[in-house]
């Protein structure tokens, strides 16, 4: 266990350090002092202003919170709701959790290293919050628990790290929305996220991001997967930002042990993504998958893929679609890496236009062109992700059809 | 009525129509025969407005309507359907979904009930045409045929891969398509319901299989981008598995 000063060390010695990849950001540009904001009740949600409600849904928070499990909300420092309706489950800010439990340092900065970068290091100098999310051995989550980090105050630069925790035989869904107030324009959110996925454990992870143009992104995410357990993690991006880079990794270090990454991402004109995956098999019987589908709509997408297979009898695929509409980059760069004999990898990478043979094809059944082309992006970014609950599947849904408006 | 006079197209600079005449009345359905690459699924391509099928001379009028220039999409609306040979694959479009879409999204179009009728419920929650066989195409254009109910049909060889089990679905399906299947009622003899008939359809078929489940009116030949031969489809079947397509050639030499 390191003691926290060991910590603060490690991070003060990385404050400059440059990522390894993506635009390197000044983050003396911005604020991070904390900002105050009141706790707020379930009726007060209820009763926010409609621009920030509209904000919240669209990041795939349910305000009603009825078909949730818990609820946690930070605006930009400040926890500002925070509950859980489960047995089983618990949901609490990180600043409690390391001031009160003892339990929490044998997971805090224990995949991540504090000192990877000066994002990481930043969530260390001037932690604000995030949420802890544990499911206790057994449990099972009957409805999501969301979590949303929104950011109100601009020129904030809000410092995020969160721990998610299934322990073993427990099944838990997690949905979280990262959205920022209609009138904030520049700011970076950086958060680092580690998942614990213990024995016969199953997580399931769907982040919904929302930023604003002028806003930079770094999260920072590793898991670790023990085994017989399963790790599906989602990521929807349809709106601009100014930069987003991450490489969320995750250890498959049990046998039987699965993960899968599902990712959707609109690239709009000035925006820049570098996003990947990263999949460590380890034991026999481990399974991983990578799915990206990217459209450019003007904007730069760096899509990443990399798997790594350590040991025989590990199955591994790597799916990676780009579609350019409206001019802009598209970069796939997915990587395949066996160490062993007995290791079955693959992957499919393409990067292309429409087909005018299914636009045609859609036009023969009476759709207009646009029509045609719509229906063809939809179909492009809608996947299907076994083992999701249907909340969650209609949340990434909507998103999609959401992003036809500005897709078109 | 679909007319088609003195229709000159060409694909990729290469002509593949030469001086088509073609006339199909409500009620009718026609049989286009013809050899490996003579110009049979061009001639359905153009009709239904695949714009690389470039109109070079000619016209084709449907309903009264000059289409020769007109866009795919409007000449759907304006009643004409097809059931392609090789359809792409639409990743991500459910079956259902399209179905709907030929369904114009109306309401009383139910694709499961219309699913039931050629076999293909279990399919509905699948993507478009992918992984389907050769069979399952078939059926699923089929079906989208069923959903959008388009007064003129054109068939791109709508038995080819369709196994024995499936074959008389296919047929009876088509047939009932193009009221073929109709039958005399207390009030209007078989003749009166014969004339009500206004479904138009086109069929390029290489086996003749499709014979066995309906009365085609007339049967075509295209050899080598011309119409050479009109007759009952059942004489030329025959008169083609006797002598093969050979024989056309002299018709055509005869007919020029």
């Amino acid at each position: 266990m390191y003691t926290r000063e060991q910590l603060k060390e490690r991070a003060l010695k990385a404050k400059d350090k440059p990522a390894a990849i993506g635009p390197d950001l000044d983050l003396s540009r911005y604020d991070k002092a904390p900002v105050e904001h009141r706790y707020i009740d379930h009726d007060e949600l209820l009763s926010l202003p409609p621009l920030e409600k509209e904000r919240l849904v669209m990041a795939g928070i349910d305000i009603t919170e009825k078909e949730r499990g818990g609820t946690y909300i930070q605006k930009d420092t400040a926890v500002v709701h925070c509950d859980v309706k489960q047995d089983g489950i618990e949901v609490i800010p990180i600043k409690k959790a390391l001031e009160k439990y003892d339990w929490i340092w044998d997971y805090y900065w224990k995949l991540v290293a504090v000192d990877t970068d000066k994002y990481t290091a930043a969530a260390e100098l001037d932690l604000h919050d995030g949420y802890v999310i544990r499911a206790l051995p057994g449990a099972k989550s009957v409805y999501p628990i969301q979590a949303c980090l929104y950011m109100d105050k601009n020129n904030l630069q809000q410092n995020v790290h969160n721990i998610i925790i299934a322990e073993e035989d427990s099944e838990l869904h997690i949905i979280t929305g990262c959205s920022t107030s209609p009138h904030m324009k520049r700011g970076a959110h950086l958060g680092v996220s580690e998942f614990f996925v213990k024995k016969n454990a199953k997580l399931s992870f769907t982040m919904i991001h929302n930023w604003a143009e002028d806003m930079d992104i770094r999260p920072r995410s590793v898991a670790q997967v023990e085994e017989g357990g399963l790790f599906l993690n989602n990521y929807i991006c349809m709106k601009p930002v100014r930069s987003l880079q991450m490489y969320p990794t995750t250890h498959l270090v049990g046998e039987n042990a699965v993960a899968r990454f599902y990712s959707i991402i609109v690239g709009s004109p000035g925006s820049e993504y570098d996003v990947g995956g990263r999949i460590y098999l380890k034991k026999p019987g481990a399974r991983a998958e990578i799915v990206a589908r990217t459209i450019s709509n003007g904007g730069k997408i760096v899509a990443r893929g990399h798997l790594i297979g350590e040991v025989p009898d590990i199955k591994a695929h790597l799916e990676c679609k780009g579609l350019i509409l409206n001019g802009g980059i598209i970069h796939a760069i997915p990587e395949l890496e066996g160490h062993t004999d007995g290791v079955e990898m693959s992957h499919e990478a393409a990067v292309g236009k429409i087909a005018q043979e299914e636009i045609a094809y859609l036009m023969s059944r009476g759709l207009s062109e646009d029509d045609a082309v719509a229906t063809i992006v939809r179909g492009f970014l809608s996947v299907d992700i076994p083992g999701l609950p249907p909340q969650l599947q209609a949340e990434i849904d909507r998103a999609v059809e959401e992003s036809d408006k500005d897709v078109m | 009525m679909l007319v088609i006079e003195d229709l000159q197209v060409e694909l990729a600079g290469k002509q593949i129509l030469k001086h088509i005449d073609l006339e199909i009345k409500p009620g009718e359905t026609h049989i286009l025969f013809g050899p490996n690459g003579s110009g049979k699924t061009s001639l359905l391509m153009t009709i239904m407005g695949y714009p690389q099928y470039k109109v070079t001379g000619g016209k084709i009028t449907f309903k009264g309507v000059d289409i020769t220039h007109m866009p795919i999409n409007e000449r759907a609306q304006l009643g004409i359907g097809m059931a392609y040979q090789r359809p792409p694959t639409i990743h991500g479009l459910k079956t259902r979904q399209m179905v709907k879409i030929c369904a114009g999204n109306r309401d009383d179009v139910d694709p499961e009930s219309l699913a039931r009728q050629v076999n293909f419920e279990d399919f509905l929650d699948r993507d478009v045409n992918a992984g389907f066989s050769g069979g399952e195409i078939k059926r699923s254009e089929l079906l989208q045929l069923l959903a959008q109910n388009p007064d003129l049909m054109l068939f791109d060889e709508p038995e080819s891969g369709v196994d024995l089990e499936n074959i008389a679905l296919v047929g009876t399906t088509i047939a009932k398509l193009l009221q073929k299947e109709c039958s005399p009622t207390d009030l209007k003899s078989m003749l009166q319901v014969k004339r009500e008939r206004t479904k138009m359809g086109l069929i390029i078929t290489h086996t003749g299989h499709i014979l066995e489940y309906l009365t085609a009116d007339k049967g075509q030949v295209l050899y080598n981008g011309v119409l050479s031969c009109a007759d009952n489809p059942r004489d030329i079947l025959q008169c083609i598995s006797e002598m093969g397509y050979e024989e056309c050639v002299r018709c055509t030499l005869a007919s020029n």
